[in-house]
């Protein structure tokens, strides 16, 4: 039989993470019941998931393909467009929908135990499921285009993973401070959106002028959205030393995201 | 080699303090925030403390059922907060020797828009069952609510009985070790209430553990083995249930005691009773019940304010509100104001009973629990003269009558 002990909560409480896995399924339940509702009483259900990302490539091809004629690196700009915004969801995505997730399930949190950090996490991973659907639209996409892909695509993966955990870290942290101060949840959209245009998502980095380069360069979306297009579109491998950043980045992101919510949670019962 | 935990749950020194900021210069948004701390970096903003409870030592040992009982606000609640981790207690140790189940507020984590098998497996992991757990009780759980018709309906469609009997019965069918029960007995019918305690019951008699917070004197009588009695965040007593409730009944006189003095009571303080009486304080079942009362004046406040007068029984329970809203009466704060408030055609069962004012615009300027008090006599008003099962169910006495046709 499992032995509890409670204790008032020191200054700097890590999350349990043997605790966290213990109660997953909870995770998944709130990550079903996400998904279930979103597609409940919708006519084209699904398919949200894929115009999305397909209007929004649409549009930036039109404008920075078409009119303002930017390089794409080589591929079609719809291709490059749609690959970024693919990666550019995750990210927006995963930290969109956990901002709110805590004050929406506020009769939750003050009426039932588990882990809280479950919440967010859950509102994360319906996300993966929609870049899943998208990603499959790729694979019909890409033939057309002309791509020669290598080895890189199974790190797809990684990257992706890389990306949610740079999106959770912020999510975690907003949402935790969402539940004392709304105004979270009228800034997050707008900064996420000033974020867009500051991320290589609609233009290839070639395309900036030197001097302004660093601002791009510095920006850890810049370096997954370059692995991922490496691994999904074939173009050029980034440096070893980008790597190793948006490996690091990511974690520390996470880490500190799941820290600030740690040490808001023992006030949420309290507050909320 | 461990040894076998000797009891349920274990406190040690429990407190719990809530951090009361004053409204005036609590920021709410994050701007206000920044720009309180830019204005003054050196302020720390002003706080009371409330000690929710205080420094709490118990032991239950494993198979009783345990009926906490206390005043409105002695931290019942809180405790039980604490122990199914809703809320860090501020010191203290507490030891869990198992799993704990909470059935805080029954329906919690129901979403309207899944259907009823939905909910159950939601429900249920979220209250702590495995999901083969939930499938090995599915039936039993379907079966004890009564609604399998209903299974694939959104539960937004159900009705407020059959949503509440679903979220019941997850419940009642957790597994787990300790199971924390907030006041849920009183939802649903009678027949469903029935079932409901038998249910609690046969978790007890299993040598699982129950914590049972309840005003239903009724209940905790009939459901639970022993009882803690908290008063004002401190644990006053634990032992017999009979004991824990006399201590209960006895707090009321203690804090009417109190209460006298206006200075001590809750309340914006702009205006206080300065006085109030019950014009009899013995009655006869039947008889009028008067309650007289005056209210100092304050020449400073604007705007007219109303009374509303509460009368409980020996158990706490609040038997009549008169609220002088409802008829219309007005006070002007302007002068000192004397009045009378009459309830007529009330029956009330023998008994003792307190009488709580307030004194309320828009907020609550004075509460006085515990105003004044009278003591129906042990007579009866019915014709007829039979044994005492007869009359001691109900909450009042009824004026009836039964005619053959």
């Amino acid at each position: 039989m499992s032995r509890t002990v409670i204790t008032p909560p020191g200054r700097l409480n890590l999350p349990s993470w043997r605790e966290l896995w213990a109660a997953r399924e909870v995770m998944f339940r709130f990550a079903q019941r996400d998904i279930v509702l979103r597609y409940r009483q919708t006519v084209i259900g699904v398919a949200w998931v894929l115009i999305q990302p397909l209007v929004s490539a649409g549009i930036f091809s039109l404008i920075f393909g078409q009119v303002a004629k930017l390089p794409s690196d080589g591929v079609p700009y719809f291709i490059f467009a749609f690959v970024g915004m693919l990666g550019w969801n995750v990210f927006s995505g995963i930290a969109e929908r956990a901002a709110p997730s805590l004050v929406a399930n506020q009769a939750l949190v003050s009426k039932v135990f588990f882990p809280r950090m479950l919440i967010p996490l859950a509102a994360g991973l319906s996300v993966l499921l929609d870049f899943l659907v998208a990603l499959a639209l790729l694979a019909f996409l890409l033939p057309g285009a002309g791509v020669t892909l290598g080895w890189q695509i199974l790190l797809t993966p990684v990257w992706v993973l890389l990306v949610a955990l740079l999106g959770s870290g912020v999510g975690l942290a907003a949402s935790a401070i969402m539940v004392r101060y709304r105004d979270v949840g009228y800034a997050l959209p707008w900064v996420l959106n000033v974020l867009l245009y500051a991320s290589p998502v609609a233009y290839a980095v070639s395309a900036m002028p030197e001097q302004l380069r660093w601002f791009v360069t510095g920006n850890p979306m810049t370096w997954l959205l370059a692995e991922l297009r490496w691994s999904l579109l074939g173009l050029d491998a980034p440096s070893a030393g980008q790597i190793v950043a948006s490996v690091l980045v990511p974690l520390l992101v996470f880490l500190g995201g799941a820290l600030v919510f740690q040490k808001m949670e023992r006030g949420f019962a309290d507050v909320i | 080699m461990v040894e076998p935990a000797p009891s349920a749950v274990s406190l040690r020194g429990v407190s719990k303090s809530y951090k009361i900021f004053h409204r005036a210069n609590r920021p709410t948004t994050l701007s206000e925030a920044v720009v309180q701390r830019v204005r003054h970096p050196l302020m720390r903003n002003t706080f009371e403390t409330f000690q929710a409870l205080n420094d709490i030592t118990l032991e239950i040992p494993w198979g009783e059922a345990v009926g906490i009982v206390g005043r409105n606000g002695a931290g019942k609640s809180t405790l039980l907060k604490l122990l199914t981790r809703i809320t860090a207690p501020s010191s203290g140790r507490i030891e869990l020797a198992g799993r704990i189940g909470s059935l805080l507020e029954v329906g919690t984590g129901f979403h309207g828009e899944l259907t009823g098998r939905e909910n159950v497996y939601l429900n249920g992991t979220l209250l702590g069952m495995r999901r083969k757990e939930i499938q090995r009780r599915f039936d039993e759980i379907v079966d004890f609510s009564g609604v399998e018709k209903f299974l694939d309906t959104q539960v937004k469609r159900y009705s407020s009985g059959m949503y509440v009997r679903l979220a019941f019965a997850v419940a009642a069918h957790l597994e787990t070790e300790i199971l924390a029960i907030d006041e849920v007995l009183a939802v649903g019918d009678a027949e469903f209430q029935r079932k409901s305690l038998a249910k609690m019951r046969d978790v007890a008699r299993d040598g699982r553990t129950v914590l049972y917070v309840s005003h239903q004197v009724q209940t905790v009588t009939s459901l639970c083995t022993s009882a803690v009695f908290l008063d004002r965040g401190r644990l006053v007593f634990h032992g017999s249930v009979d004991d824990a409730l006399a201590r209960y009944r006895e707090s009321f006189l203690d804090f009417t005691a109190e209460h006298v003095d206006s200075a001590r009571r809750p309340g914006t303080g702009e205006l206080r009773f300065v006085d109030a009486k019950a014009v009899d304080q013995v009655l006869e079942p039947t008889q009028d019940k008067v309650i007289e009362f005056a209210v100092a004046a304050n020449r400073d406040m604007v705007g007219s304010y109303y009374v509303s007068c509460h009368v409980n029984d020996a158990n706490g329970v609040v038997i009549a509100q008169c609220d002088s809203r409802l008829v219309g009466l007005w006070l002007d704060p302007s002068r000192e104001q004397r009045a009378s408030m009459t309830i007529k055609d009330l029956w009330l069962r023998p008994g003792r009973y307190t009488i709580d004012l307030f004194l309320c615009k828009t907020g609550v300027l004075d509460a006085w629990e515990g105003a004044c008090s009278f003591e129906v006599l042990p007579s009866t008003p019915y014709p007829e003269i039979t044994p005492d099962e007869a009359f001691t169910q109900g909450v009042v006495l009824a004026d009836f009558s039964y005619e053959r046709w």
